[in-house]
């Protein structure tokens, strides 16, 4: 992919999670130039009913406008599904300051045995003294914890 | 256009939406904030889900149709959603319950249509799947708590069970697009998922203390447009708006 379009795709927020780039989400799963400064980026969306989809489409055509690409095709593909652990490694450590216990790897934690809780280690204090208090947080990728050290509740990107 | 592709896509879209606007219906009053945010979640997938269906079905339909015009003008006899996911919500352990049942049958059926010889049916449910499996341990949690939990939660329980055990058959007798799609491989034999299906039911049951009912009379119509009286009026507070301002836009 053009490393120029992907710098500027890297200033793209995501409109929910704004310290994250639609590129450290992974989000964009390519980007073709069709020449003469026209292009077509390949997004997929984090979870189908995910309400920020349509403001990514709206702010990437925006971002790339005002770097001289006027015309731009956004395709959604929804095969192969998107995945947490495509989630850049820079986006975890931006996630993590910004308050939000970032994704673990999935194959340790996505678990399908009732009542199982992730050890998700608080994003404040580090402690893994945390408890679930909800399955569904303030958007559809998160969960809600509280950590049970520094009483502070927080937000869990969950694996997906 | 394949007619039976159109009818069948269309039939998981209506399954998608009107349970994802049943539970919709309690954004506001669920029983504590988390769960009220887990429900109305949940409700957001599947309207997530069905705008997937209904968008391809628009594509295969053809002549100007769109998701929208798919969901809010058409009339109940038009639409194709199992007796099931219309059941009125009742209280929170009905809710629970007929949640677990769907998630339960949406997660085998999603499982095999991964497969399907129809590529976008198959990216959709793959994608659906993963939020469906949550769906399904997060009602599965619900079932024991409340069935296991006190006197009275069993008791509701209970009566929820006997008013939504006889809508769970319709979802194995196939209609005649189901079977015309699963004898072209695009979708599965919908009768042999039933196995599995009643597995889950007595794995979870058996910890919610509840019975698992005989197999008895079912109330079937839903997939060929025959209703019960709860979908009209689920219609008319959804489709109100387009219905009195036509092509109305936000």
């Amino acid at each position: 992919m053009n490393q120029k379009i992907l710098n500027i795709l890297a200033q793209v927020p995501d409109p929910e999670v704004p310290v994250l780039s639609v590129l450290d989400l992974g989000i964009i799963r390519d980007v073709v130039e069709l020449g003469d400064h026209k292009i077509e980026i390949i997004i997929t969306p984090t979870y189908t009913g995910c309400p920020a989809m349509d403001a990514i489409a709206t702010n990437i055509r925006i971002e790339m406008a005002a770097h001289g690409y006027g015309q731009v095709k956004i395709t959604t593909a929804l095969s192969p599904a998107w995945t947490t652990d495509w989630m850049s490694e820079e986006g975890k450590q931006k996630l993590k300051s910004y308050g939000i216990a970032p994704p673990l790897p999935k194959q340790q934690t996505c678990r399908s045995e009732l009542f199982s809780e992730e050890a998700v280690p608080c994003p404040h204090c580090n402690s893994y003294h945390t408890n679930r208090i909800s399955e569904f947080g303030s958007t559809a990728c998160k969960a809600l914890y509280h950590c049970q050290d520094c009483k502070e509740p927080f937000d869990y990107f969950k694996c997906h | 256009m394949k007619e039976h592709l159109f009818k069948y896509t269309l039939h998981l879209a209506d399954n998608a939406l009107i349970l994802g606007h049943r539970n919709s219906e309690w954004c506001g009053h669920g029983p504590a904030l988390e769960q009220d945010i887990a429900i109305t979640n949940i409700s957001l997938d599947l309207i997530g889900q069905a705008r997937n269906f209904f968008q391809y079905a628009a594509a295969l339909y053809g002549n100007r149709a769109t998701e929208d015009s798919l969901a809010y003008l058409r009339d109940a006899r038009d639409f194709t959603n199992c007796l099931l996911t219309e059941q009125q919500n009742g209280d929170w352990g009905k809710t629970i319950l007929r949640q677990f049942f769907m998630s339960n049958y949406q997660s085998l059926l999603y499982d095999q249509l991964q497969q399907s010889k129809d590529e976008q049916l198959a990216a959709i449910s793959a994608k659906a799947l993963k939020e469906v499996t949550y769906h399904l341990k997060w009602s599965s949690e619900w079932v024991i708590r409340l069935g296991d939990g006190t006197d009275e939660s069993h008791a509701r329980m209970l009566k929820a069970l006997n008013d939504l055990w006889p809508y769970n058959g319709e979802l194995f007798i196939p209609a005649p697009y189901e079977v015309q799609a699963f004898e072209e491989g695009i979708a599965p034999d919908v009768k042999t998922l039933k196995n599995n299906w009643l597995n889950k039911v007595a794995t979870i049951f058996e910890e919610a203390k509840l019975p698992v009912p005989k197999e008895g009379f079912s109330q079937t119509g839903g997939k060929t447009g025959l209703h019960t009286e709860y979908l009209g009026y689920i219609l008319a507070d959804m489709q109100y708006l387009q219905r009195t301002y036509p092509n109305n836009t936000w």
